[in-house]
């Protein structure tokens, strides 16, 4: 009860401070010399606000008061503690809070972490991100209130909906939002960087620390999400091409752009209107993946019942930012006089912009993909959706120059290369990534030549940065990010070919006879567990030469709300992934019965964190800098 | 004539539109071939001809429906106007049951039955195609 007033009232406190922050500080701009203390007072306060409403709803979370609405209709008593606090933003009201919470730790971190540029760029960027977050503000208080009461005060909530209860989905929204907020700071200080004239080699350095920031959290949060998808959701996939999972994709794809075009502005302090249109772009899609995620609009399986209404204000919100964004854009944006025109073709900076033609490139089909339906909707009523082989299609084919001309920038110098720099070495492991990827092909008996020389693009790639990682001369970080995403490439494609999985419905005791082995199922055990009701299944599983393993997957029975979840047994191995799901299907004896093979799954999550810890080392070289 | 500088913008210019050109190609052919459209079972009464691409059908299976045989499972797909027969072989979600909202994505044979390839439930027990509201709705 008092916990909810705290929250509540807190949440004000917080609006009014931030309001506070916008006269000051634009009194502030008139007088530039220093700034003014009480700018970081009040953004500390603004944040501490928030901070303390957050845990006023955590703590109800924990106490299940059941007098708060959401904690109601997302918790429960007989929930084990650790799901209790992650219930708090696993819904969304609490996950806007938690929003908010990170953009006024960001800012305060900025207002901090900026000591050495202007003090006009600072107040600035300030201002801007003002607007976000007075905005948020007023999107909480007006439309998703976590703090509304219930009265009379029910006995029991209605629970968690249990897919959400998993340790990597407690995790997952908290660290996707980190990297989604740290664009916003991208975002405010391209505009205030414009208006100053600001866009310079100078800023470049500074600002590569939030783009690395959010694109490590970023990446993380999107592994993890995935991770879960796979042994949570019972498919065996890790990426759906779904539209809920594309809204995270296309942020991520336009801060990899930004994260590598960045890299020019620092060193020849060119391409400063696309790195601004980048860093806009970025936040905008940020923002209107919240948006689309969290309107009911997406026609999507991830799809939670959610409010309409609310869809309303982040559109209109969306609008305004746009908008504003794009006046900055076009009245302040001045022409660039320090540019370095010539661009050499062999040189790094033209290949980074080749990588980021393809990124957008990419960012298109998956947004094309992703919206086309809704506006098919809206235009003749009719219900598309677009399947995975679209994706599929558009981009596979794509990669294949993509890998091969990443594999050639890995040796090129800034500014410009010589042609003869390109030596027999990198012919030699051409040829070896060829031969490797033939007599792959060769051993699984498939004689598809696309899939071939896709492989060999990929392993190309994992041999040049292979190579480049004891080049002295260049960053670590930066070949084990790129070593990173060629194994991720590499074992993403040798999983979708080598792949193999038997679906089949089986009573207790039965026994599923294919070309590969069997499948038996031994036996059922029940177990009660604290707030839901286990029966696990005792599978043995044998291949031709009679090698064995068993496979205990487990069907959770959870009585509040009342849903089953299935838990997938995966072996898993450097080598594959044996994936084991059951599913009871109705009252009957039958169990649907899906078991998989997937190879070097481990792969694809090893690969994917170092691509995100090679961008961590570039942070900690960069801290070490300063 | 032109100098070199025009002559390779021109090139420049000339590559640029033809991939263009070659994408568009791309994109328009495959959003032909991977396009589903989602239909509920009156929709599919009244279609006039039955393509043989895949569709989607939405919404609830039907109380006491659910046939399972070691190979396929057997279920009818309702929005309360309609019926729909689906027969199935392969894994189900956890949240298919009788009762609950559903979508089936496979090849019609003829208006009363579909080959579904595969099953989507949603996350949420409460959610419900939204199809399926507007015809509860118009009930």
């Amino acid at each position: 009860m008092i916990a909810n007033q705290i929250g509540y009232y807190s949440l004000i406190l917080g609006l009014i401070f931030s309001i506070l922050i916008l006269p000051i500080s634009l009194n502030n701009l008139k007088n530039i010399k220093v700034i003014n203390k009480e700018i970081f007072f009040l953004s500390f306060f603004q944040f501490f606000f928030v901070f303390v409403s957050f845990l006023g709803l955590i703590s109800l979370f924990i106490y299940s008061d059941f007098s708060n609405e959401i904690v109601f209709n997302n918790s429960h008593t007989t929930k084990p503690i650790f799901y209790k606090i992650s219930g708090a933003w696993g819904n969304h009201e609490g996950s806007l809070l938690l929003w908010l919470l990170v953009l006024t730790l960001f800012i305060f971190l900025f207002l901090l972490n900026s000591r050495n540029q202007p003090i006009k760029y600072r107040i600035l960027t300030l201002i801007f991100q003002q607007i976000i977050i007075i905005g948020f503000f007023l999107f909480i208080l007006t439309t998703s209130s976590p703090f509304n009461y219930l009265y009379p005060t029910p006995k029991e909530g209605l629970g968690l909906n249990p897919i959400l209860q998993d340790p990597a989905l407690a995790i997952h929204p908290p660290i996707l939002y980190l990297g989604y907020v740290g664009s916003s700071i991208i975002f405010s200080a391209a505009l205030a960087a414009t208006t100053q004239d600001y866009v310079s080699k100078i800023w470049a350095k500074h600002i590569k620390f939030w783009i690395l920031v959010s694109w490590i959290f970023l990446t993380i949060g999107i592994l993890v999400g995935s991770i879960w998808a796979y042994y949570e959701l019972g498919w065996g996939g890790f990426w759906f091409w779904d539209p809920v999972e594309n809204v995270s994709l296309m942020p991520w794809l336009c801060l990899t752009a930004l994260l590598h075009s960045v890299l020019v502005l620092e060193k020849k302090s060119s391409l400063t209107s696309w790195i601004v249109i980048l860093s806009i772009a970025t936040f905008i899609l940020s923002l209107s993946g919240t948006f689309l995620v969290r309107s009911g609009i997406l026609n999507s399986v991830h799809t939670f019942a959610n409010d309409p209404a609310r869809g309303v204000f982040i559109l209109v919100f969306l609008f305004v930012l746009i908008f504003l964004s794009l006046i900055i854009f076009f009245f302040f944006q001045k022409e660039n006089k320090q540019e370095e025109i010539k661009f050499f073709w062999l040189s790094n900076e033209a290949f980074i912009l080749i990588n980021n033609w393809f990124m957008m490139y990419f960012l298109s089909v998956v947004l094309i993909g992703t919206i086309y339906p809704i506006f098919l909707e809206v235009i003749s009523n009719d219900k598309i959706s677009i399947g995975p082989p679209f994706y599929n299609k558009l981009i596979i084919p794509v990669l294949i120059p993509f890998l091969i001309l990443m594999s050639f920038s890995q040796n090129l110098n800034w500014f410009k290369s010589k042609l003869n720099k390109v030596k027999i070495k990198f012919i030699l492991l051409l040829i070896i990534s060829i031969f490797i990827s033939f007599t792959i092909f060769k051993k699984i008996g498939s004689n598809s030549l696309y899939n071939s020389i896709l492989i060999s693009a990929a392993f190309y790639l994992f041999f040049t940065s292979i190579k480049d990682f004891f080049n002295r001369n260049k960053s670590y970080s930066q070949s084990i990010s790129h070593f990173g995403f060629s194994l991720l490439i590499l074992s993403i494609l040798l999983n979708g070919i080598l792949s193999t999985e038997i679906t089949t419905n089986l009573k207790v005791g039965e026994k599923f006879i294919y070309k590969k082995g069997s499948i038996e199922f031994q036996s059922i055990k029940t177990y009660e567990k604290k707030n839901f009701k286990s029966i696990v299944g005792f599978f043995k599983i044998e291949d031709v030469k009679k090698n064995y393993i068993e496979l205990k997957p487990e069907l959770r029975i959870y009585n509040q709300p009342s849903t089953i979840t299935s838990e997938a047994d995966i072996r898993t191995t450097f080598y594959s992934d044996k994936f084991l799901v059951m599913n009871k299907v109705k009252g009957d004896e039958y169990f649907n019965i899906r078991y998989q093979i997937k190879p070097f799954m481990i792969w694809i999550w090893i690969s994917t964190f170092l691509l995100a810890f090679g961008g961590g080392l570039s942070l900690i070289r960069r801290l070490n800098e300063k | 004539m032109y100098g070199k500088k025009v002559k390779l913008r021109i090139l420049f210019l000339f590559l640029l539109f033809s991939f263009i050109i070659l994408f568009l190609y791309l994109f328009l052919k495959s959003f032909e071939e991977n396009v589903v459209y989602f239909l509920s079972p009156s929709e599919i009464k009244t279609l006039p001809e039955i393509s043989k691409k895949k569709i989607r059908v939405g919404g609830m299976v039907k109380d006491e429906s659910i046939n399972i045989k070691t190979d396929r499972i057997n279920f009818i797909i309702t929005d309360f106007k309609n019926e729909i027969n689906v027969s199935f072989s392969g894994s189900v979600p956890n949240l298919f049951s009788e009762g609950k909202g559903v979508v089936a994505e496979g090849y019609l044979k003829d208006r009363n039955y579909l080959k579904a390839v595969k099953i989507l439930a949603k996350h949420d027990e409460n959610y419900m195609p939204p199809e399926v509201k507007e015809s509860l709705g118009e009930k």
